[in-house]
């Protein structure tokens, strides 16, 4: 039994199937990978798993509860952190003030009405976002706005806001798209460390293969909304269906 | 001190200061000297200072912070001001239980209209709050005369009950018995200070209000409203509800948009439905921005600012102008003083409108942003001139 | 039966003035992405149009009469305008009756002129800023321009009669076979419905069988690809901002007889207007069309006193209700396309 179950998901827009009869099991502790083409669905999935989109049939069980019907925040709150193809970052507030926001999301919950505590008071708050911004080598960047960060910084930054939650799954969705080769290995770097100094599990969808490559343990592959198959890195390099779905923009 | 940083400590006890010391501030001319018409220190100007100035401090908790542009805020003033003179129709004229209550009705009030316009955002949100600012604006003015008088505007008559008058208590507005009218006038020399009752109870709420404020924008929940107005998709995958926060914040706002009201209706006891007009939501929609909307201080700022401008701009005429450019050519002076005509007097609505532009075309920020950027080329100047000090910058804020 | 077709009567002249202000909103959105609070501006400087019209065919000047005598036996002094020394008493009077259709043609280069200064001189100065900020630099605007008219033309309303030949009522019942004297309905209400109804026409075919139609029409779609096409979208969005200016100013010289313009009637439209547009369905020109008129009748039904006797007060707040629950059930609007201003 894996952390995250998807089931029989199927998904239409209009007349065009998005999603097939989709089974996914991504085990605790593990980086899972879901790789293929364009329109191959890996979108609507992602966007299934975090609540944005529901499906037509099936059923996404995370650690043992339905997320269906569930709000973003919802989903968030029981443990699915997630990580944007181009970061999501507070831009009017400073990198300090980003990492707290979490950190009082994972101690009060959705909503609740601390409007004459200090944060300045809140010591162990303060703590715990200083120590994930020195754990991503952000912390001599604490006052800046976030809004004038460089791009590889905003991604750390993003990284540092959904690691400080200490999510049970983190989702990241293409998290090089658009980036320098430079850029890209930092984040490879970043992730491999993430991958060894914490005990998390990660999905990440992707379409660069050298990323997938480096980090993933298990790889689900995906054309045209149906999972085509499911093994590890060396077997998916070899195979053949794989071969045929990439044909044409393979790098392989 | 108060459990606030030591800077907002200071910018409190400044904004306390010159609360404290208006009549003294604003009355810097001899009381008969020709430029006695720019004082600003008596009573009924310093009262609509700081009751405005309380109505800004609200909406910025809303618009500073969430983003969120509300055009219907006129509507919780104009509920407070009916509240309050409810009360003085069917207790006392004792202020108390009034502003209590215009608090409650202005909260109430807003928690409906509230939960209702936050299921939008952005553009929709604000023609929601409009719509909604309008009915009640109609509603006071047609069906709900039993409760508004309609156009005559409510007020308070000698047969009404009172139930709780005693005998020797004033039939002016009081707290316990101190008339809000009361004042004692300090003459030095040629100079005249008024120190009203009524003031001073507007301005102690308003600095209780201004510290209320300052909590909520260094607490958690503050950081929260900022996060709403810069990444409300952030924010919802971060586990994060942005309703409740905004319908709080909305609420918040409300109640102070109610206490302004009701303070209005405290200092003159009267509640007309034109303070609940749309273009009084915009009144107030300026101030927040020009003093520099998100910013602590700025809505008091912006608030002092216009209402000094209007008084100042509409007490002067022609006469006025005429003895100003007296001493020009006489096809020039009337050149002029036609011109200048147009922006004084009834001209000050235009005169008004002008300033909104000017100030979101050129200083979104704000008079704060202004002040900063003063203070910022001072200093680059300063830092040419010694090399040295150049060097050490400025914490990012 | 007469009575329902009495008030849809009724509902037309407002509702068509609601139709013409919130199809110049759409436009200017469509195209544009900006919320113009200044529209109502436009309205009512339209309406002003007329007011300047009817005055400037009214100059007079002071003749003597040598035919009359006053009471002293004195040629009597009469003021005579000089359109009528010009071209003769009858033709003259005809004119100066006539003055609001005539104002027509101050209306449209004014009209354009103003749209064209508003949008080269303010409005593309914030395609790029937040939607709040255009509401603001143009609520700011319309405060402006409202109080410059006020400074010219002063508080009080100014009456702009409909020109003499179309004053009065017809007995409108007959022509559907009811009868005599059942539906009256003023001549001037159905002018200014049947003008509507052309204005819509012209902008609609004008999109719909010009290449700067449609232009315009794929830049509402989709604006960055025509940009990429090399087309200079700009040039032609600055012209649709005279066209909805004008469309509004037109609107407000006809409504002149129907009420008789006042320096806050524009602050008075605008606020249903917008109302208007976001029912309609924002961005939407059908939707703009439909739910102007669709409100507009709306209101006249619950103006009637037997609606009145059951929910008093109905008739001030109808309009607001119906948006409130259209944007709450229905964010879209009648025919708006999903998501639209919405993130």
């Amino acid at each position: 039994m894996g952390i995250l179950e998807v089931k029989g998901v199927n998904k239409n827009f209009g007349g065009l199937k998005a999603l097939q009869d989709v089974n996914l099991s991504v085990q605790e502790g593990t980086v899972h990978a879901i790789i293929g083409p364009n329109g191959a669905g890996k979108s609507t999935l992602l966007n299934v798993l975090v609540g944005k989109l529901r499906p037509d049939t099936g059923s996404v069980m995370f650690d043992g509860k339905s997320v269906l019907g569930r709000k973003p925040h919802e989903i968030n709150q029981m443990g699915i952190s997630r990580v944007f193809q181009t970061p999501e970052i507070f831009t009017d507030l400073s990198v300090l003030e980003n990492v707290l926001i979490p950190c009082f999301a994972r101690r009060d919950g959705a909503f609740r009405m601390h409007a004459f505590e200090s944060v300045a008071h809140e010591g162990t708050i303060n703590e715990e976002a200083e120590q994930i911004l020195a754990d991503v080598n952000m912390a001599d960047k604490r006052n800046l706005h976030a809004g004038s960060l460089s791009r590889g910084d905003k991604r750390r930054l993003e990284m540092a806001m959904c690691l400080v939650q200490q999510p049970k799954l983190l989702l990241l969705d293409e998290p090089t798209a658009g980036m320098a080769r430079a850029d890209t290995n930092n984040t490879i770097d970043l992730l491999k460390e993430i991958k060894e100094t914490r005990p998390i599990t990660m999905a990440i969808i992707e379409h660069d293969m050298h990323v997938v490559f480096s980090l993933a343990e298990r790889i689900t592959v995906l054309a045209q909304g149906t999972p085509l198959v499911e093994d590890t890195p060396e077997n998916i390099k070899g195979h053949p269906k794989v071969r045929e779905a990439y044909l044409g923009e393979a790098q392989v | 001190m108060l459990g606030i940083g030591k800077r907002d400590t200071t910018i409190l006890l400044v904004v306390a200061f010159m609360a404290l010391a208006a009549p003294i501030i604003l009355n810097p001319f001899p009381a008969n000297s020709a430029m006695a018409q720019f004082n600003a220190g008596y009573p009924d100007l310093m009262q609509r200072f700081v009751i405005f100035g309380i109505f800004a401090i609200g909406f910025n908790i809303l618009f500073g912070l969430t983003g969120y542009l509300s055009f219907g805020h006129a509507a919780f003033l104009g509920a407070g001001s009916y509240a309050a003179v409810w009360m003085f129709k069917l207790l006392s004229f004792n202020v108390i239980p009034a502003v209590l209550l215009s608090i409650v009705v202005a909260a109430l009030f807003s928690v409906l209209i509230g939960f209702i316009s936050l299921r939008r955002s952005g553009i929709y949100f604000s023609i929601l709050t409009l719509a909604f600012a309008q009915m009640s604006y109609n509603l006071a003015y047609s069906v709900l005369t039993p409760l508004t008088n309609g156009e005559t505007g409510l007020q308070v008559y000698t047969s009404d009950p009172q139930y709780l008058r005693g005998e020797g208590d004033p039939i002016v507005t009081h707290l316990f018995g101190l008339e809000m009218r009361a004042k004692e006038t300090l003459e030095l020399g040629p100079w005249a200070f008024d120190f009203s009752v009524g003031y001073y109870f507007c301005a102690i709420l308003m600095l209780i209000s201004f510290y209320i404020s300052i909590r909520i924008f260094r607490s958690p929940f503050g950081l929260m409203l900022r996060a709403v107005k810069s990444n409300n998709h952030r924010l919802s995958y971060t586990g994060l509800n942005s309703r409740p926060y905004a319908l709080t914040a909305f609420i918040i706002s409300g109640a102070y948009a109610g206490l302004a009201g009701g303070l209005l209706a405290a200092m003159d006891p009267l509640a007309g439905a034109e303070r609940m007009q749309w273009t009084a939501s915009g009144e107030v929609v300026l101030m927040t921005i020009l003093g520099g909307a998100g910013t602590l201080i700025g809505p008091v700022l912006g608030a002092g600012f216009i209402k000094y401008c209007e008084n100042i701009f509409s007490k002067i005429n022609e006469n006025v102008l005429h003895s100003w450019f007296a001493a020009l050519p006489d096809g020039l002076e009337t050149g002029l003083v036609w011109v200048a005509s147009k922006f004084v007097g009834e001209g000050w609505h235009l005169t008004l409108g002008l300033m909104f532009m000017l100030v979101v075309i050129f200083l979104p920020g704000g008079l704060v942003e202004g002040g900063q950027r003063i203070g910022r080329a001072l200093r680059r100047r300063r830092g040419q001139d010694e090399p040295g000090r150049s060097a050490a910058k400025e914490p990012a804020e | 039966m007469d009575a329902i077709i009495l008030q849809i009567l009724n509902g037309l002249d407002k509702g068509s003035a609601y139709a013409l202000i919130a199809l110049g909103l759409t436009l200017i959105f469509g195209t544009l992405g900006v919320v113009n609070f200044a529209h109502g501006a436009l309205f009512m400087i339209g309406a002003f149009c007329a007011v300047t019209v009817q005055r400037l065919m009214q100059l007079s000047h002071t003749e003597i009469d040598e035919s009359r005598t006053d009471f002293l036996g004195n040629p009597l002094q009469v003021e005579v305008p000089y359109l009528e020394s010009w071209f003769g008493p009858e033709l003259g009077q005809a004119l100066i009756s006539w003055s609001v259709p005539l104002a027509i043609l101050l209306a449209i280069p004014v009209m354009m002129l103003v749209g064209w200064i508003m949008e080269r001189g303010l409005i593309q100065h914030f395609y790029k800023r937040p939607h709040a900020d255009q509401i603001l630099v143009t609520f700011g605007l319309a405060i402006v321009l409202q109080e410059i008219i006020r400074q010219f033309y002063g508080a009080n309303p100014i009456p702009t009669p409909a020109p003499d030949a179309l004053r009065g009522s017809v007995d409108f019942g007959v022509w559907l076979g009811f009868g005599p004297g059942v539906i009256f309905y003023p001549v001037w209400r159905f002018v200014y419905f049947l003008f509507s109804l052309l204005i819509i026409g012209g902008v609609f075919a004008f999109l719909q069988f010009t290449t700067f139609g449609m232009v315009v029409r794929a830049g509402m779609a989709d604006r960055e690809t025509v940009g990429l096409l090399g087309i200079d979208i700009d040039k032609r969005f600055t012209l649709m901002f005279g066209i909805a200016a004008a469309v509004a100013g037109l609107a407000g010289v006809m409504y002149t007889p129907i009420l008789s313009p006042n320096y806050h009637m524009g602050m008075d439209f605008l606020v249903l207007s917008f109302v208007v547009v976001v029912v309609g369905g924002m961005g939407s020109l059908p939707g703009a069309v439909l739910s102007g008129f669709l409100l507009g009748i709306v209101q006249s039904f619950a103006s009637m006193n037997e609606v009145k006797a059951i929910l008093p007060g109905i008739d001030q707040i109808i309009i607001y209700l119906v948006a409130i629950i259209i944007l709450l059930t229905r964010p879209r609007g009648l025919l708006g396309r999903r998501g639209v201003m919405e993130e």
